[in-house]
């Protein structure tokens, strides 16, 4: 009894994660005049309510055609997005797997209170740095371009907060034996940390990857020229007016996260939980 | 054998804590240094760059917003997600599907998302045709007070699976044994959950409210996508007070505001920190 009960809730809550979606594949389906019907009082601010189909009654991939054929500046925004987040990505990973490794099996001294700074670092909200940002990218002439964003973001503290944690899980007496079998510390690393902690590494990627995908702060306040907008900065802009382009482009900027998501789950999952474990 | 390895390590953390010197800490203590200073002329201002941001009107609107938003979602998150979490951790089938869903929100892009929030929230949207159906009385719900709980709901949406899964982390660490003993003893379902589930769950508390804070931070996204520059007064947040003065280029303002808001998590994370150690 009990158990069928807390289903209700659950289902009630399952429903409102995922109706966003089958809003927007619904509504990405629909053709022109199907939409104009449905959201009228909201796009032209007529009487009535806007109404929704679970369903398109006449569905079409012209909205689709439409984005992918007919506007060339949405293929510059979709690359913008993947040559972002990329290189953030690579960047993150070059110096946050060697920190976390550094953090978790080192024994150099301050070791403590550099981790702690790291994580006061994570803490801060963007705007606490906004002004070093920009007078940084200033002094170095790289405001209004990517490669300062990519700048901006490879030094997060995040993914070595969460790396070091299943770099910590790596035994001990593991590392200590290589070491007495005279590995040198990058073999250890090489040989042992990576093998070790390669979940917590495929973690950190995935987190960082919804993270940064629809990353928005950095690029609306440094990025002024609009041929150099990600696609998160783009969606809004297009506005209800042009509904079935709007459904359709948030689909495509969509469709990435999604598969990153359902491919790299349990990596996720596990992203998320060794935050939680007490060292 | 110890003493050989003493400062080992260090060279891995090398290159990425110069990164976080010179590109994080040495631009902030140079904005620490602004932050006394007037930044038209370069003179010493002493504190009058602090005095002129507590006494701006908007800054104060902007600090109690942030604040209030804190203080309404943490505590809501924690709760719901704990509620969810504890639904989710007796079932033995279906398990991983729910879990699917309810972390799925995390990966939708808030510029995706922003479109159905404005055709749920507008004046003759999704919303307000469901409550003209029940006859209630409807509103142009992005402006007027109930933005801020939209803004709230949006918030708890994103990050009720994320919690969710820190919570179960936290429960499938509790011993199974532990219940049975109570079971044992003949204590009810409350009482397990009261004195078995929640002491146990305690050290979880601080990690888990540390993260929803670091993440109440991004809500930002899903206001300035959902409502531009100039929202409803409820949700003006501190990001948005700062770009109003990064537009203006209010360069003292935003140092003093900076230093202050940094001060302010350095010592609610020196708190959390002690409290959780």
């Amino acid at each position: 009894m009990w158990k069928k009960l807390k289903m209700i809730p659950l289902a009630a809550l399952v429903f409102v994660c995922v109706y966003p979606f089958c809003f927007l594949a619904a509504g990405s389906l629909m053709g022109k005049g199907e939409i104009q019907e449905c959201l009228l009082s909201v796009m032209a601010d007529a009487d009535g309510y806007a109404h929704f189909p679970w369903l398109p009654r006449y569905p079409t991939c012209q909205s689709y055609v439409e984005i992918l054929l007919d506007s060339p500046e949405f293929f510059v925004m979709f690359w913008n997005s993947v040559k972002l987040t990329a290189g953030i990505l690579a960047g993150q990973f070059l110096f946050g797997i060697l920190a976390a490794w550094g953090f978790a099996k080192g024994t150099f001294p301050f070791r403590k209170i550099l981790f702690t700074f790291y994580i006061l670092l994570m803490m801060m909200p963007f705007q606490v740095f906004m002004l070093s940002d920009y007078l940084l990218l200033d002094w170095l002439h790289m405001l209004d371009t990517h490669r300062g964003i990519v700048l901006l973001c490879i030094f997060s503290p995040f993914p070595v907060f969460i790396m070091y944690r299943f770099f910590h899980q790596v035994p001990q007496a593991l590392v200590e034996a290589a070491r007495l079998d005279g590995a040198s510390q990058w073999q250890v690393f090489w040989h042992i940390g990576l093998p070790g902690g390669s979940t917590g590494i495929l973690s950190a990627l995935v987190l960082s990857f919804l993270e940064y995908w629809s990353l928005l702060e950095q690029p609306m306040t440094f990025l002024k020229s609009k041929q150099l907008w990600p696609l998160s900065l783009y969606l809004p802009n297009i506005g209800l007016e042009d509904a079935q382009a709007a459904f359709a482009a948030s689909v495509i900027a969509l469709i990435p996260a999604v598969l990153v998501f359902l491919a790299g789950q349990d990596y996720l999952e596990k992203g998320i939980m060794a935050a939680a474990v007490k060292e | 054998m110890k003493k050989k390895y003493r400062g080992c390590g260090f060279g891995f953390v090398l290159p990425s804590l110069l990164g976080v010197l010179l590109f994080i800490a040495v631009p902030f203590f140079d904005v620490v240094r602004r932050s006394f200073m007037k930044a038209a002329s370069g003179t010493w201002a002493g504190l009058s760059n602090y005095r002129m941001v507590f006494s701006n009107t908007a800054f104060q609107t902007a600090a109690g917003n942030t604040l209030r938003f804190e203080a309404v979602c943490i505590p809501l998150l924690l709760a719901l997600s704990l509620a969810a979490a504890l639904a989710l951790y007796g079932l033995e089938r279906h398990v991983r599907l729910l879990k699917s869903c309810i972390l799925f929100p995390m990966a939708v892009p808030a510029a995706s998302v922003v479109l159905l929030w404005k055709v749920l929230f507008h004046e003759n949207g999704l919303l307000g045709g469901l409550m003209h159906l029940f006859h209630l009385p409807g509103a142009d719900w992005m402006n007027t007070p109930w933005a801020f709980w939209i803004l709230v709901f949006s918030y708890l949406w994103k990050n009720l699976g994320y919690d969710m899964v820190l919570w179960l982390a936290g429960l499938s660490g509790i011993p199974i044994s532990l219940y049975e003993a109570a079971q044992a003893d003949g204590a009810g379902r409350w009482q397990c959950f009261r004195y078995i589930t929640l002491p146990n769950l305690l050290p979880s508390l601080f990690t888990i409210s540390v993260l929803s804070v670091l993440n109440s931070f991004k809500v930002f996204r899903e206001a300035y996508l959902a409502a531009g520059d100039c929202p409803h007064e409820s949700m003006y947040l501190l990001q948005h007070l700062f770009n109003n003065w990064y537009r203006d280029l209010s360069m003292d303002k935003m140092a003093a505001g900076a230093v202050v808001q940094a001060g302010v998590i350095f010592m609610m994370v020196l708190l959390l920190k002690r409290a959780w150690d």
